[in-house]
């Protein structure tokens, strides 16, 4: 395809947009309502992960220790530990001391000092991944003077759980919802198509290439796609901006704060216009396919 | 340029095929009839020639290529060199005279200059010089199809096909219409027509292919409609 014809294609195409203006803005429109609820889906997934990966990281490992062991040894191999995001060590003393406070009645310790105390020393150990947790425990628990490891294995079996099915149902929303703003564009641009029927069997007769024909309707689409995602994006960065200030200053949990990282939200933007062009472009070229056999 | 050796077509669900085993061979610069009545093959055959249709046996040469075994490139190639010309002219109501004949440049992707340069010569050659900004709605039959035949020949083609060209137009215009595509024909263009308008047939003395049920029964130069067809 040469300039001249991409000039034309392209003046067909913004014809034709202006032609079907208003079937083109609803269009628009309702892809712009798909892609903002598939966007949706998206942040929230976001911050669902960043949720449970908050929930994880606090999830601490207690590694209780054999009496008398080489503290320092078993320190050393922690601080070396690749999966491990920190710890803080619980000597018996203060751990008979936290019990106590815990009790809020000291009395019922006494006697328990010194020799007498039945507290093991022990770490509180946090993992970088809430899905390593089970493995670091293992691992840790096969360390020499480590009697035992023990972590919340039923809240963090239930977190993972948790997550596996928030991403298969963000999953078949978001495909369900892309499908259905395909056949969106399909329909209109066969409208489109069908009302430039004549023109385009004649320039069939003409000798024009299938490109030439399909090209102003895959621009046609394409700008319907990614003006509806524009949109969409516009609807959602105002709305997830205002939602995210609201919760940073309600200062609630730590862990349900909104992910803010430009870093983790630009793919996303990114990744909707991209999505939602190319949608555009796979609705017309079907919607052409046929009306191209002469 | 063109060559038929034995070729039929069968539709699908048809029992009789619509070309019947036809040979036939025309050359460059030459002007033919195809004639016979409604069924008789012709649309079909000015169809195969364009390759809008497959034959289902024998082989057709165009220029020395096998017209069936065009591949996609070839067979625009090969569709830029046709310039057809329908019974019920095919114009974009839409598009003023000039646009409509601009439309099969711009399809080809020619410049704008070239553009302003061909199409009123073609609007010249078939005497609608002042009707460039008319729409096809204002203008008469004969005028339309006139507008049909600029477009077919803005591009130069080497052959000029028209499938019932006067179909929809009275004696006086198909009388100047005829005469239109013999002057074409004298400036080198190949001409092939199909249609069952007797008069025309007879009042040109040109080449006659007669066609009756998908099979050629009569080739003849310098020959008339035959009313016995």
């Amino acid at each position: 395809m040469n300039f001249n014809s991409f000039r034309y294609c392209m003046r067909q195409s913004i014809i034709s947009l202006h032609r079907n203006l208003w079937l083109a803005v609803v269009t628009a429109g309702i892809i712009a309502i798909s892609l903002s609820i598939l966007g949706g889906f998206l942040l929230l997934a976001v911050n669902a992960d960043q949720m449970i990966r908050n929930i994880g990281t606090n999830v601490e490992i207690g590694v209780f220790l054999e009496d008398g062991v080489q503290v320092e040894a078993i320190q050393q191999k922690l601080d070396n530990h690749a999966g491990i995001h920190s710890y803080t060590f619980v000597s018996k003393e203060q751990g008979l001391v936290d019990f106590g406070h815990s009790l809020g009645d000291r009395v019922l310790l006494i006697g328990m000092e010194g020799e007498n105390n039945p507290l093991p020393d022990l770490f509180r150990v946090r993992t970088l991944d809430a899905e390593n947790v089970p493995a670091v425990a293992a691992e840790i628990a096969s360390y020499p003077g480590v009697e035992m490891t023990d972590y919340g294995e039923e809240l963090v079996g239930r977190l993972l759980k948790i997550t596996g099915w928030v991403n298969t149902l963000f999953l078949a929303v978001s495909i369900l919802l892309a499908l259905g703003a395909i056949l969106l564009i399909i329909t209109t641009i066969r409208l489109s198509v069908l009302a430039r029927q004549d023109e385009v069997s004649i320039m069939k007769y003409l000798g024009a290439s299938n490109w030439f024909i399909r090209f102003p309707f895959l621009l046609e689409g394409m700008t319907m796609g990614w003006t509806g995602t524009l949109a969409a994006a516009a609807a959602l960065a105002v709305v997830y901006y205002r939602l995210a200030t609201s919760l940073q200053q309600e200062a609630l949990t730590f862990f349900i704060q909104p992910v803010t990282d430009t870093a983790q939200l630009l793919p996303i933007f990114i990744g909707l216009l991209l999505l939602g062009t190319l949608m555009g472009g796979f609705g017309s070229f079907i919607s052409v396919r046929k009306f191209l056999r002469v | 340029m063109i060559e038929l050796n034995n070729v039929t077509k069968q539709y699908p669900g048809c029992t009789v095929p619509a070309l019947d085993n036809v040979s036939l061979g025309i050359e460059r610069g030459e002007f033919v009839f195809l004639v016979g009545p409604s069924g008789a093959g012709k649309s079909t055959l000015i169809k195969l020639i364009f390759r809008e249709q497959l034959p289902s046996g024998g082989k057709m040469l165009f220029d020395g290529r096998n017209i069936a075994a065009l591949k996609q490139n070839q067979l625009l190639e090969h569709r830029r060199q046709i310039g057809m010309v329908f019974q019920d002219f095919r114009l974009l109501k839409q598009k003023t005279v000039f646009e409509n004949v601009a439309f099969a440049l711009e399809v080809l992707g020619r410049s704008p200059k070239e553009i302003i340069e061909k199409v009123p010569t073609a609007l010249d050659k078939v005497g609608l010089s002042g009707k460039a900004q008319s729409f096809p709605d204002k203008l008469s039959g004969g005028e339309q199809q006139r507008v049909g035949i600029a477009r077919a020949i803005v591009k130069d083609p080497l052959v000029i096909m028209a499938d019932e060209p006067t179909g929809n137009l009275d004696r006086d215009n198909s009388r100047q219409l005829m005469d239109l595509f013999e002057t074409i024909n004298q400036n080198g263009t190949t001409v092939i027509i199909a249609t069952h308008e007797w008069e025309i047939v007879d009042r040109m003395q040109k080449r006659v292919v007669a066609l009756e049920c998908g099979r050629m029964i009569r080739d003849e130069q310098q020959g008339g409609y035959s009313h016995e067809l």
